[in-house]
């Protein structure tokens, strides 16, 4: 039953990170996805000083607002500062970050966390916290819980926002024409990448989050030009490593998240090799026909 | 205040051992990363660091040791491949540049992960303290630790200076120095491989997550101080000297505390600064700038007014209440006032209640902007053959930027015309 649940969880990252990271990979964004998922620290501390536990409303909310802050601070750094936008990321992010793990050794006693914890995650105790009703019905890990919301979010905002998210990753400038606003899009995707970061960050890490934003839709992108099927085969892909990375750590006795993301970058390797259309062996035979 | 007096003074043995060699690893990624920096591969760093920790997981499972000597080698050898892996990526597939960064930087990362918690679990006592890559611990080192890696440090350094005009040229002029006959893939490889080591040396201080600050923040707020590159790499080695201080006096006085972080919040901090007030490139500088040259249009605006309406009356030194002016050239009230009190200092007008009139001073600069605008005019209908109504808004730009050589020049030019192309007079200097 444990497997279930740590594979359920693997799962339900993977399928939302799967799904937004498609948009961050097709805006040549996935480093900003990087940053966010580190940069997300202070603000779950912050708010876990304020409320003195985890999983809560208000930590989601102060890892939303870092998520955003994050976001302004490149912007800031890069168009006011005129810094070059890769060294604004770098900045941003590990300044972030350290100020995180600044906090949480100031108030080691108060704050349950530890910075190995929020970059790899232990996902083998997903199964222990479970959400238990006064009649005394076990309803299952509340980690389960929480990211199935997730999931069901990141779902809900791509399929009400789906027109707006494909025009503004693919032709920003068709998009201001239509009147789509990008900023309103590019906002709304870091939020909801900010968002299951802090999800994510307890049981998976922010690590891992990373790992299943950029590898699975790496893979399909390498796979399909068509993007629901890209969407469909990221998800695919992000579930399969995430239940044979399962299978690996329990095999080599390691990290789960860890395990995970080593699955997707096999699931690469095989990708960039053997795809029919963008792998670099088929590739070759193709111009021969 | 004793603890910072003991600390200056180094009268601990270990930490003066500790500080020296942050103090070194600190400046060596700084300067290795100034052209990483300029080279735009600034991300880069930060997927090699990363992908160094499986390498020094591999290369403990294999020596069974710590010995710092088989690590560095294992993190160079692991930080060399995520680097090439990373360009096989992009050069042989439609991925794009950030994505392969971003999959190499999670994918080894998880597999070192993978390989530390392997080690880890498997119990062995040699293992403790690996994962103290992981956040880095420099108040943690060895002795030992610290000689091997102020004297990689040292090396770096050294292949830094004596390579410094290639790495320079490369840096800035890849087509010219290809052109020029300079090895630039070799030079290029060399920035990488120093730049992997730097990475591999400075992930003791800060750790992996952290190192790319260590790379890219002293490097980014050096840059908003100089354009020269030499005074550039000094100011980053500096800065981060700074934050290697900071830092360790931090962990020193409360020894909860982590040294990587507050490294990297005091560099931020720094850059931050750099950004906001540094002389060259800074927001304040140029906010300051703007603020400048908007000044001297105003000015310089209404004294042309002034002169424009002496011009009508035929007497330059009337006095005209503000009104006027504000019919002859609309400027809000605020800004007419605060331009003419700016004048009054200078001596260029002389104001009497809601009116002023033109010094002999103001008089010559109103006639110098006029001149400059007219002269303007009328060598875009000349030479740019643009007709006589579509040259005004251009000259008004002008007006206020032209010295008094190319004024000079101008003149020359054009064989000291005596009126524009609308028939007004070209007001000479007597």
């Amino acid at each position: 039953m444990d497997a279930f649940w740590i594979i359920l969880t693997g799962s339900l990252v993977a399928t939302s990170c799967g799904l937004l990271g498609c948009f961050l990979l097709l805006r040549k964004m996935t480093m900003v996805g990087d940053a966010i998922s580190h940069a997300v620290l202070p603000g779950i501390v912050i708010a876990y000083l304020f409320t003195g536990s985890r999983a809560s409303f208000p930590m989601l909310v102060g890892a939303a607002i870092f998520g955003v802050i994050t976001t302004l601070l490149i912007e800031f750094l890069s168009k006011l500062g005129k810094l070059q936008e890769d060294a604004a990321i770098g900045v941003s992010f590990t300044w972030l970050f350290s100020i995180g793990v600044i906090l949480i050794s100031l108030f080691a006693g108060q704050v349950d966390l530890d910075q190995e914890c929020v970059l790899y995650g232990e996902i083998a105790y997903v199964p222990l916290e479970t959400i238990i009703l006064d009649s005394g019905i076990d309803l299952g890990p509340e980690a389960v819980w929480m990211l199935g919301g997730n999931f069901l979010l990141v779902l809900f905002v791509i399929y009400i926002g789906y027109k707006g998210l494909v025009v503004t990753s693919f032709d920003h400038i068709l998009a201001s024409s239509l009147g789509i606003s990008t900023v309103f899009w590019h906002y709304l995707l870091m939020g909801m990448i900010s968002l299951t970061t802090v999800f994510s960050f307890e049981s998976v890490g922010a690590i891992m989050v990373v790992a299943f934003l950029i590898g699975p839709p790496a893979v399909a992108y390498l796979l399909t030009d068509h993007l629901p099927t890209m969407l469909l085969l990221a998800v695919l892909v992000g579930i399969l490593s995430a239940t044979s990375g399962y299978f690996l750590a329990v095999a080599i006795n390691g990290s789960i998240a860890g395990a995970m993301a080593t699955v997707i970058g096999f699931s690469f390797i095989i990708a960039f090799l053997f795809s029919p259309k963008h792998g670099i062996i088929l590739k070759g035979n193709a111009s021969f026909k | 205040m004793n603890y910072l007096l003991d600390f200056l003074l180094l009268k601990d043995p270990n930490v003066r051992w500790v500080l020296i060699s942050v103090l070194l690893m600190c400046s060596s990624s700084a300067i290795i990363g100034c052209f990483t920096f300029l080279r735009k591969r600034a991300l880069v760093g930060d997927a090699i660091s990363h992908a160094i920790l499986p390498g020094i997981c591999l290369s403990f499972m294999f020596t069974q040791s710590k010995n710092p000597f088989f690590l560095l080698i294992g993190a160079f050898v692991s930080g060399w491949i995520g680097l090439y892996v990373i360009d096989f990526i992009t050069r042989n597939s439609k991925i794009k540049t950030d994505a392969a960064l971003g999959l190499v930087l999670s994918v080894f990362y998880g597999f070192g992960i993978l390989l530390l918690t392997t080690i880890q679990n498997a119990g062995s006592a040699a293992q403790s303290g690996l994962d103290k890559y992981l956040f880095g611990n420099a108040a943690a080192m060895m002795l030992s630790d610290i000689k091997i890696f102020g004297l990689f440090s040292l090396v770096l350094l050294a292949i830094v200076y004596y390579f410094y005009d290639a790495f320079k040229l490369v840096t800035f002029d890849r087509n010219f120095a290809e052109a020029k006959g300079f090895p630039v893939k070799r030079i290029e490889s060399l920035i990488s491989i120093l730049t992997v080591f730097a990475i591999a040396i400075g992930i003791q201080a800060v750790g992996v997550v952290l190192m790319a600050a260590l790379l890219i923040t002293p490097a980014a707020a050096a840059r908003y101080w100089t354009f020269d590159l030499k005074k550039m790499i000094l100011l980053s080695a500096v800065f981060a000297m700074l934050a290697g201080l900071s830092g360790t006096f931090i962990s020193y006085t409360l020894p909860k505390m982590p040294t990587g972080p507050w490294i990297v919040t005091v560099l931020s901090f720094l850059a931050l600064f750099s950004i906001l007030s540094g002389r060259k490139k800074g927001v304040w500088a140029k906010w300051r700038k703007r603020k400048f040259i908007e000044k001297k249009m105003l000015k310089e605006n209404i004294l042309k007014c002034m002169y424009h309406l002496g011009e009508s009356s035929s007497n330059f030194y009337q006095l005209w209440s503000f009104a006027e002016m504000k019919d002859k050239r609309y400027l809000p009230s605020s800004q007419l006032r605060y331009g003419i009190k700016k004048l009054e200092k200078e001596g260029l007008v002389s104001v009497k209640g809601n009116a002023a009139r033109l010094t002999e001073k103001g008089f010559e600069e109103g006639k110098r902007i006029t001149r400059i605008h007219r002269l303007w005019e009328i060598y875009l209908t000349k030479h740019m053959q643009l007709p006589a109504d579509h040259v005004h808004d251009d000259a008004e730009a002008i007006e206020h930027l032209i010295t008094p050589a190319l004024e000079k020049e101008l003149e020359h030019q054009l064989e000291y015309p005596l009126i524009d192309p609308h028939d007004s007079p070209i007001p000479y200097k007597k």
